[in-house]
């Protein structure tokens, strides 16, 4: 029934190792600082000094540390040639279904964006079967989208609700919907798509660029993509600004506040992730000379995750500021 | 680089940093098993308060923490490890891998899950106490009227879900990546087939669930109003996202136990598996089924009637796929030449069980009559049924089935048996009655009931306090044999039993199949 075969390269195997139990104490710390540290801020007394923040630091330090260690390991295995065909492909299978996974986050954050804007909120406003409540609950509250008055106002503020008070909530005066902005060219998120869609063309030439064995090309290109992302994360902190100065936009700001900052913020965050890693990509071909045309993996997974934040931008740009 | 054909460290640090799949699926194993007694002891907590109307033992707040804290270790420490626990020993023995795909990330996802249960635990002592607010959390009692430990709550909830996230690639790279050369897709065992479904389905919701309750953690704490509709909000947006994570989790924990139990009915029918491909083609149907079927859990919320049609008729289609194997495992035993060892005792007894809490689910998705069972004790029966009686049968049996392979060693039959006739009287004392009373109006989730059901719940609590006990028989009968069983040395321990996991030398040998066995294109699936 079987047989032994020869065809197929031995599989590398890593001794044992220390960076998950590493990684685990890391994580665990900064997780447990990070709780400490909303729960001090909400349900503590703020005379009372905590450590919170200091455990939070020096987990994440630790634990950014340790997946320095870690992916530093992993490069010298390969650079060592300790890596099969067969094990590449694992490399690849674990971005490919990563990047789904990231995917589906942000899938949970839209799905809330349908539903406030399609059921949810008319609802509130009286149409429809889920509607039978309005009169009693929010009578007045005319359902719009962006949200410019909140149920809690139309009713005339957190104190005259008939149901449990939980928060106050004060609509924005101003939305981030195109219809609002003064004149096209200073909307900024026409400027960050440009810049976004711009960086996923400028990664591909890099690609192209390392495909060829062209190593100034690589470079360069590489280089204008990260600093697109770093100018689409100023214009994105700008805007954020601007928000909460001029616009009055919070996160308080009712559910289109809510869904705005969680939409953009935690895009924002993973343009700033795949941006550190494309930089490092770049760090690694200028000073460690890293990367051959058929050996680059490194470099590829940054850029599908590149990619990956760019057409969720697509997404945010139609749903979140343009319908 | 080194040399892979030494055995293991000595000492902790064999555990600590290990990178092999057998040390890892044994420590999966060991915590999953620790999370269940953990869980069974708030459990017996539970029944002990409802061994007689009016307040026995503990205030209402604290019955509250103890059904939410046995509903979270039950599902995410106990069940959801120990599948995974069997996946590392048995995926790369199953299809001649040398190990994992990834190996140093699979000690990760190992050690994280300690001290995030830890951590879950510590919640019990901390003001305001333990979470409260059931399994399934729904805003606003989780947000609005949460107390301060829903913060750990939902971290924990985070690290959670990146061992599974993380568990799962691992699982997918190793099962599209590492089979043998001649293991095609469809020679595969059932068991890899169920869990490559499954990983796919908790890479697919268990991000979903991370968006649920970051959008809580930043209602508690950072003023947004998802769930809160003087904001413009919906807190039945909550139920929304958590069932949309939450169905597909129940097939999560149910299709491993499918192929669990694909494995150990023909090894003991010592017969072929009926049906093989049709058996592939439903754990597929049923898992593309459970991304549409999430608001059956919702029926009474007050969703559209469009929307309850919609998702009862999805829901009872389910039960095509889901009929398809209980008939496919009938058929396997059907002239077979039967015997019954603890594993197929544990297996019939899941095929009965699981069953019955199938046809209650049926029941249950009958969007009118459900307005009548929801939230009573016959849901609690009904889930029981399959968690129990499926998943944690199905796990049972796999230990039995596999232990002699794992340690070289036999464990006590008789008390196998006795083990497993326990189990299942206890199992069904504690749960049958609970249909009667749900049925009769029992409310769950309350420390306290009419008094018209005080027999049925006496009955339970006996049933409950039987089956924990059992448990530790289990428990037992495991170490005795790990320690002292009669030493095995065939290579295949049960006559019937086929599969690569079979051929490799018994105790399995700490590396198996550095280089990978050939399978005989012609030899057909296990």
């Amino acid at each position: 029934m079987t047989s032994t075969s020869t065809e197929y390269e031995k599989y590398y195997v890593p001794e044992k190792s220390k960076l998950a139990v590493c990684a685990t104490i890391g994580l665990v710390l900064s997780i447990y600082g990070a709780a400490s540290i909303m729960n001090d801020m909400t349900f503590g007394d703020p005379s009372e000094p905590t450590s919170s923040w200091s455990i939070f630091l020096c987990g994440l330090f630790f634990f950014m540390g340790t997946l320095f260690v870690w992916f530093r390991t992993a490069i010298r295995e390969n650079i060592a040639g300790m890596n099969s065909v067969q094990l590449k492909k694992s490399y690849v299978l674990g971005m490919f279904w990563f990047i789904f996974s990231e995917v589906m986050f942000f899938f949970a954050f839209f799905g809330a964006l349908f539903y406030v804007r399609t059921l949810a909120g008319p609802w509130l406003a009286g149409e429809g079967d889920g509607g039978r409540m309005n009169g009693l609950l929010w009578p007045g509250f005319e359902f719009s989208w962006p949200m410019m008055i909140t149920p809690q106002e139309a009713v005339g503020g957190a104190a005259a609700q008939p149901i449990a008070n939980n928060g106050s909530f004060t609509s924005a005066e101003t939305s981030m919907a195109f219809a609002e902005a003064k004149a096209w060219y200073a909307w900024l998120p026409l400027w960050n798509t440009l810049i976004l869609l711009s960086s996923s063309f400028t990664c591909h030439i890099a690609h192209q660029g390392i495909l060829n064995g062209e190593r100034k090309k690589f470079n360069l290109w590489l280089a204008i993509t990260v600093l697109l992302g770093i100018i689409f994360l100023c214009l994105q902190v700008l805007e954020y600004y601007e928000a909460y100065a001029h616009f009055g936009l919070t996160l308080n700001s009712g559910i289109y506040g809510s869904t705005f900052f969680m939409l953009t913020g935690f895009h924002g965050f993973h343009v700033f992730m795949g941006m550190t890693m494309l930089l490092i990509q770049l760090l690694r071909s200028v000073r460690g000379g890293h990367f051959t045309a058929d050996d680059h993996f490194g470099f590829e997974a940054s850029s599908w995750y590149w990619h990956f934040v760019d057409v969720v931008w697509v997404f945010l740009f139609l749903f979140v500021y343009i319908l | 680089m080194g040399d892979h054909h030494h055995g293991p460290a000595k000492g902790l640090s064999r555990w600590l940093f290990t990178t092999n799949h057998k040390d890892i699926g044994t420590m999966y194993l060991w915590f999953a098993f620790a999370m269940f007694l953990l869980g069974g002891f708030f459990a017996m907590v539970i029944r002990a308060e409802l061994f007689q109307p009016g307040m026995q033992l503990v205030e209402p707040a604290f019955f509250n923490q103890m059904t939410t804290m046995h509903g979270l270790v039950m599902v995410f420490g106990a069940i959801m490890p120990s599948f995974v626990g069997l996946a590392n020993w048995l995926i790369p023995m199953m299809i001649g891998a040398p190990d994992m795909a990834l190996p140093r990330m699979n000690n990760w996802s190992f050690w994280i899950l300690p001290p995030a249960f830890l951590l879950l635990a510590s919640t019990l002592f901390m003001e305001g106490g333990a979470p409260a607010f059931g399994w399934t959390f729904y805003a606003p009692l989780s947000t609005t009227y949460a107390p301060p430990s829903v913060t750990f709550f939902i971290f924990c909830i985070h690290i959670l879900g990146l061992s599974s996230i993380m568990g799962s690639i691992n699982i997918i790279a190793t099962v599209m990546n590492m089979r043998a050369p001649g293991m095609t897709y469809m020679k595969m065992p059932l068991f890899v087939w169920t869990w490559l479904i499954t990983a796919f389905l908790l890479v697919a919701v268990m991000p979903v669930l991370a968006g649920a309750v970051t959008m809580m953690l930043m209602d508690v704490h950072f003023g947004t109003s998802f769930f809160s509709a003087a904001g413009g909000g919906d807190p039945v947006l909550f139920q929304h996202v958590f069932w949309f994570f939450g169905h597909p989790e129940v097939y999560i924990i149910i299709l491993p136990a499918f192929g669990v139990v694909s494995q150990i009915i023909p090894a003991f029918s010592r017969k072929p598996l009926f049906g093989y491909d049709s058996m592939v083609y439903a754990t597929a149907s049923i898992a593309f089924l459970s991304f549409i079927v999430w608001a059956h859990h919702m029926y009474t919320v007050g969703i559209p009637v469009a929307g309850e049609l919609f998702f009862m008729y999805a829901t009872m289609l389910i039960a095509v796929p889901t009929g398809v194997k209980v008939f496919n495992w009938v058929t396997t035993m059907w002239r077979g030449a039967l015997s019954f060892e603890t594993p197929m005792l544990f297996s019939i007894g899941f095929l009965v069980l699981f069953t019955l809490g199938g046809f209650t689910g049926l029941m249950l998705s009958i969007a009118p009559a459900d307005f009548q069972y929801h939230d009573s004790y016959f849901v609690v029966a009904h889930f029981h049924y399959v968690m129990v009686a499926g998943a944690v049968f199905s796990m049972t049996a796999a230990v039995y089935f596999w232990l002699p392979k794992w340690c070289g060693r036999m464990y006590n039959e008789s008390m196998g048996k006795t083990h497993f006739w326990i189990s299942f009287i206890g199992f069904n004392l504690t749960f049958f009655p609970q249909h009667f009373v749900g049925l009769a109006g029992m409310p769950r989730r309350i420390p306290d009931y009419a008094l018209q059901f005080a027999d049925f719940n006496m009955m339970s609590s006996i049933g409950a306090f039987i089956y924990g006990a059992s448990q530790l028989l289990f428990l037992y009968n495991v170490i005795a044999t790990i320690v002292a069983g009669k030493p095995v040395s065939d290579e295949k321990v049960w006559d019937g039993a086929e599969g690569l996991e079979w051929t490799v030398p018994t105790p399995a040998p700490y590396h198996t199949f550095e280089v990978p066995p050939r399978i005989d294109p012609a030899h057909a699936h296990s």
